[in-house]
């Protein structure tokens, strides 16, 4: 296997003493000496720093920008007013999900030209290589290989980037704006994968170790691993490309119908409509839902996933502690017929079918920044 | 009453036919904090180097095994209700299960504190 990349804060990360491990083609700190139990506990109630730089960021530009991309992904992008930000899909033919992103319309874009896309690091090249076989004719792609990405993440999020940017603080969730942040020429998003309040962060990469020093210097902020960003996640019900989401699973399967734009339900004009649109109908055979064991076991990605009456029914896709929660939480995909709330199932950990129960997510409540 | 180290990192400490087995300290700092902890019940009869608990961090379960072969005949509830113990204290307070051993002949195989040490040390 080829050497893992590096981010542009990788000394900094063994400088903190991460434990690093590979992600997505990436040398990535799974955790810092403060442990991942105690890292998810602080970004809960304070500000934890992720670096987020193994993430693909990019832009597209050209006119029609919108109408364009819309062939590759179901949401309304044409609705987009400039600084909001959308979660999407790219699709592939069958309706199954080659990636989710985020997708921007610039602030300052006021005749539509440009989308910023932020796309997952294992998938990235294939997401740009897709971007460049279908649009490439059309529109001009560029990729940010030399920015940085921070998430800012936590309930003190917005005091502490105040200290450096004070334009942020009126920000909305899912806006964006393009801010001068300790004189630096930065992307700022009021968002995040936590379920918390904060901001993520496109920073010049030459800059970034600078610019993560001096968030760390707050007496609010740890860094935080990508442990803690996982069981974070998994607690705000987000799903994880890869795990919870692959290119066999479509958008109704991932309970991911809310990201199809009413027009474009209607215009039935982006991949896999057809399936997709036949899904939303008549049901898909089975649907992405929150698990809670009963019991003190976690279950983990792969569990099998059975009825009370012993049939298997599905598995487990992400799964672990939850501290926040302070128990086991999962998610996975069962047949419609058991994706009620509170429908009991069993998991097979360790041979043993142990008791759980359909449960509504998110495990714990997100609390985004709306104004 | 002597502590045995393994490969595995457990300890046993022994004392007359009952084993009392736990994991490192360094095992538990590589862990990080315990969430979980799956116990052997009462009178199940164990092998020496099989798979007899479960210890989970947020991120990942372990096997734990035991170092050596017998009875089960007690588990450490306390470790059960409050995971958090095997941090605390991995080898004292926060060990996992006590074994009536069957052959006196494993502890042979296993290290004393100083080649457990070197053998940490040399291990990472």
């Amino acid at each position: 296997m080829a050497e893992p990349k590096k981010t542009q804060l990788n000394a900094l990360h063994r400088e903190l003493g991460g434990k690093m491990v590979e992600f997505g083609g990436y040398d990535m700190p799974v955790q810092f000496p403060t442990g991942v139990l105690k890292e998810h506990l602080h970004t809960r109630a304070a500000c934890g720093l992720f670096d987020v730089s193994h993430m693909g960021q990019g832009a597209l530009s050209g006119a029609g920008v919108a109408a364009a991309f819309e062939a590759l992904v179901p949401g309304a992008i044409q609705e987009l007013k400039p600084g909001q930000t959308r979660y999407t899909l790219l699709l592939n033919d069958q309706g199954g999900i080659r990636d989710d992103l985020m997708v921007t319309r610039p602030a300052d874009d006021e005749d539509f030209s440009s989308l910023l896309l932020v796309v997952n690091a294992g998938t990235k090249d294939a997401d740009f290589a897709h971007l460049a076989a279908h649009l490439g004719g059309k529109l001009a792609i560029e990729r940010f290989e030399d920015r940085a990405l921070l998430a800012l993440q936590g309930p003190q999020a917005a005091a502490v980037f105040a200290r450096h940017c004070p334009e942020a603080a009126t920000m909305k969730f899912m806006t964006a704006a393009k801010l001068k942040v300790m004189g630096l020429d930065c992307i700022v998003w009021r968002s995040g994968y936590t379920g918390e309040d904060g901001y993520e962060i496109s920073v010049p990469g030459d800059a970034a170790e600078d610019f993560a020093r001096k968030l760390l210097a707050e007496p609010e902020v740890l860094p935080i691993g990508l442990g803690a960003r996982d069981s974070l996640r998994l607690e705000a019900g987000l799903c994880l490309y890869g795990h919870d989401l692959d290119e066999t699973t479509t958008p109704v399967e991932a309970a991911l119908t809310w990201a199809i734009g009413k027009r474009r339900k209607m215009e039935k004009n982006f991949p896999g409509a057809e399936i997709i649109m036949n899904q939303l109908f008549d049901g898909a055979s089975r649907k992405r839902v929150g698990i809670l064991p009963l019991e003190k076991a976690p279950a983990r990605e792969g569990t099998e996933i059975r009825s009370e009456a012993g049939e298997t029914i599905g598995v487990i896709t992400s799964g672990g502690f939850g501290p926040t929660v302070n128990a086991p939480i999962a998610m996975g995909y069962v047949p419609p017929a058991y994706a009620e709330d509170g429908t009991p199932l069993l998991l097979v950990v360790r041979g043993q079918a142990r008791p759980a129960r359909v449960a509504p997510m998110p495990f714990a409540s997100h609390r985004y920044y709306r104004g | 009453m002597t502590v045995y180290f393994t490969d595995q990192h457990e300890w046993v400490s022994v004392d007359g036919e009952i084993a009392t087995v736990g994991i490192t300290t360094h095992a538990a700092e590589q862990l990080g904090d315990v969430v979980f902890v799956e116990l052997p019940t009462i009178g199940k009869v164990v092998s020496a180097r099989k798979e007899a608990a479960v210890v989970e961090s947020v991120k990942a379960a372990s096997d734990v095994y035991t170092p050596v072969s017998g009875e089960v005949v007690e588990a450490n509830e306390a470790v059960a209700a409050e995971p958090a113990k095997v941090n605390e204290d991995p080898e004292g307070a926060g060990w996992f299960f006590k074994v009536k051993l069957s052959n006196h002949g494993d502890l042979s195989n296993l290290m004393d504190k100083a080649a457990y040490d070197a053998f940490v040390a040399a291990n990472g």
